[in-house]
C-alpha cells in the first residue's frame, strides 16, 4: 500500500516504539502534524519553544535508556532547537530530531522559513540527513535511530522537505542496518584487558575514575562489581553520578573543579587510573601539563577511539562499550582477589583527604545557605528523586549535597553548560519515569531561560518540583568576578526579578517563598508531601554571597583548591 | 610534520563539507585538498595535505574516522607512496623570455600546451616541492597565473585503500 511522506514517519515512529515526543508545529512540519493527529500511539507533547523540545526530549533520554524525540519546523524552529541539539552533542544524548524544510524545488531561493538546517547543525550533530526523496525516508528514519543509540550515542537530526511529505510511495520498515562506513566497536581487544587486570594488580595507589560513560551504556551494576572486588576508591565526574552510588564508603565524591580534596588528590597523586567513560575534560583534570607531572599509569576504556588520549596520555587504550569491557574484566578477575596490604598505606592518604570535611558549611539562623536546602532535598525525598538541574552554582551544589545511589537519576548539562535546561529536563524525565519525584535544582537566573515551560507543566498536570536557589546574583559569575575579578559584579546583579510565587501562580501552580532557614524544611514538607500531585515552585531567599568550594581555579593543577576555610 | 591523508567517504551530498568543517572547527590545517568519485561511483576518495605534531595527527585521523560517512582513513606518508600534483601556469613568453621558457619547461619536463604571441601556457605535474621549484626556477615577473591541483596520493605496492 501506498503511503504519503507523513504517514511513514509516523509509521516508523511507531516501528521504533517511540511513546512520547516533544515538538512544536509549523508551516513544514503540517502534514506531519496531520498523521499524528489521527493516531494515538505516539502521544505529542507542544512545548512552548523548539528549544525546549528538544531539551525535553534529550531528559527523556537521559533518565531512561530510550532515544528520545523532538520535532520541529523549518527555519526559527530549527534555529531554536540548535541549543538543544549542541547541548545532547557535547553530552552523548541519544536523541532524533525531524525537522521540517521547505519543499524541495524551493531550497536555495530563501524561502520563507528556510535555513540550511543541515548545514547549521552539522558540527553539533554525530550525524545528520536531509531527505531528497520519499523512497528513502524509512531507510533513513531507520538509520537515524541506529546511528543515535549504537556507539557513542549522540543526537541525529533528519531534516525533511514538505513536499517529501506529501509524496507517497510504498512503505517496508527495515529491520536491520547495513552501513559500511558506520560500524562501532563493542567488544574490546583482549589483549589489551589482559594487561589492564596486571596493571591493576599491581596498583599501591588505584583509583578507578568513572564518567557519563558508564552512565548511559548501563553499566552500573558492572562498575559496582568491580570496585567491590578490587576494593579501590572510586570518583565519579559531574557526569557520571549515580554511575557508582554516592554513598558507597570506596566513593571519594565527585572530582574536578569542584571536586572533593580526597577525589582531586586521589586523582593527581594515583600511580594507576582506571577511567571508564570519562574523558579528563578540562573541568575534570584542569591543567593537563600540571597533571602530566606525576608518572602514573592509565588505563583507558572508552567506545570513542577520539576521546582516548586527547588531553592526557593514556597507556592502556581499550576501545568498547563499557559493559561488555568490564564483564571481560570481572572474568579475567574471578579467583583473584587483590591483597588489601597492598593499598592499605593509600587509603590511609586518603582519609586524610577526607577528614578535611571539605564540603563542610555552617547554617546559621539569618541567612538560608544553598547547600542546607540540597541537603534538606536529599533528606525528604530520601535520596530517590531524579534531581535536573540548571548550570551555574546550585548546578554544583547539588552535585555536592544529593549523593545518587543510582544511575539516570542525575540530570545536567555538563558539557556544554545551558542555562535553561532544568525545566525541560524534568518534563522529559517525568514522561519517562511517570511515577518517580521529579526535581529541579536551579538558580532564579537559569529558571527565567525557559521559564515559559511551566505552562507546558500545567497542560499536562506535571508535578514537578522546583527548588529555585534565589540568590539575586547569577552566582557563578558573580563568585569568579568575586575571586579573580576584585569585586566587580559586570553585568551579574539582576534587578526588577519577578514575584516567583505570584508568577508560579500565574501559570496555574503552586508557589512557595522562603525566606529562613527554620522554613526550608517545612516549605519542602509541604511541596513533596502536601502538594505531591502538583507543580511547586518553591523560591528559596538564599545567602547572597555564598561560593561554591572546594574550587580549582581555571587554569591550575588539581591540587590547587581553594578550601572554603582559606577565605 | 607534513602528512598526506587519503580518505575513502561515501558520495553523499554535503560529505566535503563534513570533512572540511572538521579541519576548521578543531583548528587543523589544510594545505591542499583534492576529492573525485572513484571507479565506485558510490564512494569519493579525498586527499588532504596537513601538517602537525603526532597528536594532532593522531586526533585528525581518529576524529576522521568518526564521521559516520567516512569508510576509510589511511595516512599515505606513514609509508611509501606517490605523489602528484598538477599545474597550470601561464608566463608572458615574449623576446628572449620565449625561448627560455621553454628551455625550463623542457627541464622540468613539462608541456607547453597552450600558445599565443606573447604567452605560454605550461602544464606541469609532479611532486608539490617540484612545481614550487619550477615557480622559483623562473623569473617570477613573468607568471601571469598559476592554478593548482593539490596532491593526489596512492601508497606504493599492495598498500591499496579499498572497501
Amino acid at each position: 500500500m501506498k503511503m504519503t511522506g507523513a504517514e511513514i514517519v509516523i509509521r516508523c515512529l511507531q516501528e521504533e516504539k517511540v511513546e512520547v515526543m516533544f515538538g512544536y508545529p509549523g508551516g513544514s512540519v503540517l502534514h506531519i502534524y496531520d498523521e499524528l493527529f489521527k493516531q494515538d500511539q505516539i502521544k505529542h507533547i507542544l512545548v512552548r519553544h523548539e528549544q525546549a523540545a528538544v531539551h525535553a526530549a534529550d531528559g527523556y533520554a537521559r533518565s531512561s535508556d530510550k532515544v528520545g524525540v523532538a520535532l520541529v519546523t523549518s527555519g526559527p524552529g530549527a534555529t531554536n532547537a540548535v541549543t538543544g541539539i549542541a547541548t545532547a552533542y557535547m553530552d552523548s544524548i541519544p536523541i532524533v530530531v525531524l525537522s521540517g524544510q521547505v519543499p524541495t524545488p524551493a531550497i536555495g531561493l530563501d524561502a520563507f522559513q528556510e535555513v540550511d538546517t543541515v548545514g547549521i547543525t552539522r558540527p553539533c550533530v554525530k550525524h545528520n540527513f536531509l531527505v531528497k526523496d520519499v523512497r528513502e525516508l524509512a531507510d533513513t528514519m531507520k538509520k537515524a535511530f541506529h546511528i543515535a543509540r549504537t556507539g557513542r550515542p549522540g543526537p541525529v537530526v533528519v531534516d525533511i522537505p514538505k513536499d517529501i511529505t506529501a509524496h507517497t510511495c510504498e512503505f517496508e520498515y527495515p529491520q536491520t542496518v547495513q552501513m559500511r562506513s558506520y560500524n562501532p566497536v563493542v567488544k574490546g581487544h583482549l589483549g589489551q584487558i589482559k594487561k589492564a587486570v596486571q596493571l591493576l594488580s599491581t596498583a599501591k595507589r588505584p583509583i578507578i575514575y568513572v564518567g557519563g560513560g558508564a552512565v548511559l551504556s548501563d553499566a552500573s551494576d558492572k562498575v559496582r562489581k568491580l570496585a567491590h572486588h578490587l576494593g579501590f576508591p572510586v570518583t565519579n565526574t559531574l557526569m557520571g553520578l549515580g554511575a557508582f552510588s554516592g554513598t558507597d564508603p570506596q566513593n571519594l565524591g565527585m572530582l574536578g573543579m569542584h571536586g572533593t580534596v580526597e577525589a582531586n588528590m586521589a586523582m593527581h597523586y594515583a600511580d594507576v587510573i582506571l577511567a571508564i567513560g570519562a574523558r579528563f575534560d578540562d573541568r575534570v583534570v584542569g591543567n593537563p601539563e600540571n597533571f602530566a607531572e606525576e608518572p602514573r599509569k592509565v588505563i583507558h576504556i572508552d567506545i570513542d577511539p577520539s576521546s582516548i588520549s586527547k588531553r592526557v596520555k593514556v597507556d592502556v587504550p581499550i576501545v568498547g562499550n563499557v559493559p561488555d569491557v568490564l564483564e571481560e574484566m570481572l572474568k579475567l578477575l574471578e579467583g583473584s582477589k587483590p591483597d588489601a596490604a597492598q593499598t592499605a598505606a593509600w587509603w590511609k592518604r586518603i582519609e586524610e583527604w577526607r577528614a578535611k570535611q571539605c564540603l563542610n558549611f555552617k547554617q546559621g539562623d539569618d541567612l538560608i545557605m544553598p547547600q542546607y536546602v540540597v541537603q534538606k532535598l536529599y533528606e525528604i525525598t530520601k535520596g530517590e528523586a531524579i534531581v535536573c538541574s540548571d548550570v551555574g552554582q546550585h548546578q554544583m551544589w547539588a552535585a555536592q549535597y544529593y549523593p545518587f545511589a543510582e544511575p539516570r537519576r542525575w540530570l545536567n548539562s555538563g558539557g556544554l553548560g545551558t542555562m535553561g535546561v532544568g525545566l525541560p529536563y524534568a518534563m522529559g524525565a517525568q514522561f519517562a519515569n511517570p511515577d518517580a519525584t521529579v526535581a529541579v535544582v536551579t538558580g532564579e537566573g537559569s529558571i527565567q531561560m525557559c521559564i515559559q515551560e511551566l505552562s507546558t507543566a500545567k497542560q499536562f498536570r506535571l508535578p514537578l518540583k522546583i527548588i529555585s536557589l534565589n540568590n539575586r546574583y547569577l552566582g557563578m559569575v558573580r563568585q569568579w568576578q568575586e575571586m579573580f575579578y576584585e569585586s566587580r559584579y559586570s553585568g551579574s546583579y539582576m534587578d526588577s526579578l519577578p514575584d516567583f510565587v505570584k508568577l508560579a501562580e500565574a501559570y496555574g501552580h503552586v508557589g512557595i517563598r522562603v525566606e529562613k532557614p527554620e522554613d526550608v524544611e517545612p516549605a519542602l514538607r509541604k511541596a513533596f508531601i502536601d502538594h505531591k500531585d502538583e507543580l511547586v515552585f518553591i523560591d528559596f531567599q538564599t545567602n547572597r554571597e555564598a561560593n561554591v568550594f572546594p574550587m580549582v581555579a581555571a587554569g591550575k593543577g588539581l591540587t590547587d583548591m581553594i578550601l572554603a576555610e582559606d577565605l | 610534520m607534513r602528512h598526506i591523508i587519503s580518505i575513502l567517504i561515501e558520495n553523499e551530498a554535503g560529505a566535503l563539507s563534513r570533512v572540511s568543517g572538521l579541519f576548521s572547527a578543531r583548528g587543523y590545517n589544510i594545505e591542499t585538498l583534492t576529492v573525485a568519485p572513484t571507479e565506485d561511483a558510490s564512494l569519493s576518495r579525498m586527499t588532504i595535505v596537513t601538517t602537525g605534531s603526532e597528536e594532532v595527527l593522531e586526533q585528525i585521523t581518529k576524529q576522521l574516522n568518526k564521521l559516520v560517512d567516512v569508510v576509510k582513513v589511511v595516512d599515505l606518508s606513514e609509508a611509501a607512496h606517490i605523489e602528484r600534483e598538477l599545474m597550470l601556469i601561464k608566463v608572458r613568453a615574449t623576446g628572449k623570455d620565449r625561448e627560455e621558457m621553454k628551455r625550463m619547461a623542457d627541464i622540468f619536463r613539462g608541456r607547453i600546451i597552450d600558445v599565443t604571441d606573447s604567452t605560454y601556457v605550461v602544464e606541469l605535474t609532479g611532486s608539490s616541492s617540484k612545481l614550487d621549484s619550477f615557480i622559483s626556477a623562473i623569473d617570477t615577473g613573468l607568471i601571469l597565473e598559476t592554478v593548482r591541483t593539490g596532491v593526489s596520493g596512492i601508497g606504493r605496492g599492495d598498500r591499496i585503500l579499498k572497501v
